[in-house]
């Protein structure tokens, strides 16, 4: 019974301390923000890797999600009989909840385990080790311009998920429901409102953050070579989508809780 | 010489990592100007001697002065200050896979602004040549490099900002015999133009004789001899005779694991 007690606050005291960690790397990490050298060009190839070229996975996943979105919801109004509500719930489903994290998880499966590879793979081999020689500190270089870059380009790619998760409904709605496409855009636009759409961006921003932060912190702390770096991979995406599962529910909470 | 202040001093220098004691105590005077070659088997802590010096590990206890001043007690400017007067050859290169030769090569001036990224390629060129590379290697991503030209890239890293410190990590690790030979003459030359204090790790007793003024055998995390380096092999120091010679039976025993 003690083993147990004590394994448990091991795991407790582990998970304090991790936290801990991952909080005061993300704090130096934001702390070079505020001081020079920027490295712009840096932030740009960043921000051209995350909006720029997550844009195909991301709108496609958008497209589909709003095409089983109204289907399933026509399935399922027509037995009350209010199909009619099937526009309204696909934007706000999609504006609110499904637009972020759809957009957030794909990021995090593409974006956080190519930072952690990438980084894990520099810190193996001494790459990190070689910028402190080369008189650049490692977390400028490296962290800075990533989380910024996240953070500025997640809201972007929601903004694109949420336009084509509503055309993926409307797709359905028009050419399979029945609906017509004036009724549909009408209904979608006076039932949309503008903060279902900042709030999703707000959670947007928020999960940029986490999704580089936890890539590079993988990344940065992974030991032992191959086997190290691949680790370090799989923990950025597993970590990061938990943490956006928990962040949504606690940003929906402070945007719409009654 | 010996009333000089040596250009490093190192005193009573502790390092431990968990229970395993790496650095027990070491004691270390390293000239202005001149080669000095630490010796010692694998696990001995040469290594970790370099990176406590170069500020990459923070040693447990002890002393390390450059110009007579102790770095450990310094601020993180002044110990930027410190660092940017020193270039380094890691054992494996490190060269940064995202950029091209001629940016690993300028990386430091590019990071500080003293050279725009147009002058760097000349700056490049320049500085590949005095490795004996052409000019085109610069437009090569390291992945294209073979092991030898991968070294001659990183020695020309190392020496393109003029430290007058340069630190040398196993420099001929890997090479063929002649292709050892080779970079060990480069690193003569390159060290001799620039009037630099060099530093090198190695267990290669032909490689420490060609680029070593002075030699000092690391073991079990002491200094237990120091000399010229032309007398390895007739030290009259039973172990440094041992390392030397690569014999079996002598004072030093392999631990194995059982």
């Amino acid at each position: 019974m003690l083993n147990l007690v004590a394994a448990i606050g091991r795991a407790v005291l582990s998970a304090c301390r991790t936290v801990g960690t991952v909080a005061l790397f993300a704090l130096e990490g934001l702390s070079h923000l505020l001081r020079p050298p920027f490295y712009g060009r840096l932030f740009l190839k960043h921000l051209a890797e995350i909006a720029y070229f997550s844009l195909p996975v991301v709108a496609l996943t958008a497209i589909f999600t709003g095409m089983v979105l109204a289907l399933q919801s026509y399935t399922g109004f027509a037995r009350f009989n209010a199909e009619g509500a099937v526009a309204n719930v696909v934007v706000l489903s999609i504006t609110r909840e499904l637009g972020p994290v759809i957009a957030a998880l794909m990021a995090a499966g593409r974006i956080g385990a190519a930072f952690a590879a990438e980084i894990g793979t520099m810190r193996v081999t001494d790459q990190i080790d070689a910028l402190t020689t080369l008189s650049t500190n490692p977390m400028k270089y490296l962290v800075a311009p990533r989380l910024i870059a996240g953070v500025i380009a997640m809201p972007f790619l929601v903004l694109v998920a949420d336009i084509l998760g509503v055309m993926g409904g409307w797709l359905i709605g028009t050419t399979k429901l029945g609906f017509s496409s004036a009724g549909y855009l009408k209904a979608t636009l006076d039932f949309l409102e503008v903060m279902d759409v900042v709030s999703g961006l707000v959670k947007a921003a928020v999960f940029g953050f986490v999704i580089t932060l936890m890539g590079s912190w993988c990344g940065y702390t992974s030991r032992g070579g191959a086997q190290g770096v691949g680790a370090a991979t799989t923990a950025a995406v597993v970590a990061s989508s938990i943490l956006i599962l928990a962040l949504d529910y606690i940003i929906t909470e402070m945007f719409f809780a009654a | 010489m010996s009333g000089a202040v040596p250009k490093i001093r190192l005193r009573g220098l502790v390092k431990a990592f968990g229970e395993k004691k790496v650095l027990d105590g070491v004691d270390l005077d390293i000239h202005a100007g001149r080669g000095m070659v630490i010796l010692g088997g694998s696990g001995s802590g040469k290594s970790v001697t370099i990176k406590c010096i170069l500020g990459l590990i923070e040693p447990d206890a002890g002393l390390i002065e450059v110009d007579g001043r102790n770095v450990l007690a310094m601020n993180r400017r002044e110990r930027e200050a410190v660092n940017d007067r020193i270039g380094m050859l890691f054992q494996n290169g490190a060269l940064f896979d995202s950029l091209p030769v001629w940016e690993n090569v300028c990386f430091k001036l590019l990071a500080q602004k003293r050279i725009t990224r147009r002058a760097a390629r000349d700056k490049a060129a320049e500085v590949l040549a005095q490795v004996g590379l052409a000019a085109s290697v610069g437009d090569l991503s390291p992945a294209e490099l073979s092991g030898g030209m991968q070294k001659r890239v990183g020695l020309a890293r190392a020496i393109a900002a003029e430290p007058d410190i340069i630190f040398f990590d196993e420099p001929t690790t890997g090479l063929d015999p002649i292709m050892g030979a080779v970079i060990d003459g480069l690193i003569v030359d390159v060290v001799k133009r620039l009037g630099a204090t060099a530093v090198s790790i190695t267990h290669d007793m032909a490689s420490a004789r060609r680029i070593g003024d002075d030699a000092a055998m690391l073991h079990k995390g002491r200094i237990v001899w120091t000399g010229p380096a032309a007398l390895l092999g007739n030290t009259g120091n039973a172990m440094v005779d041992q390392f030397a010679r690569g014999e079996r039976e002598g004072p030093i025993q392999m631990e194995l694991r059982r």
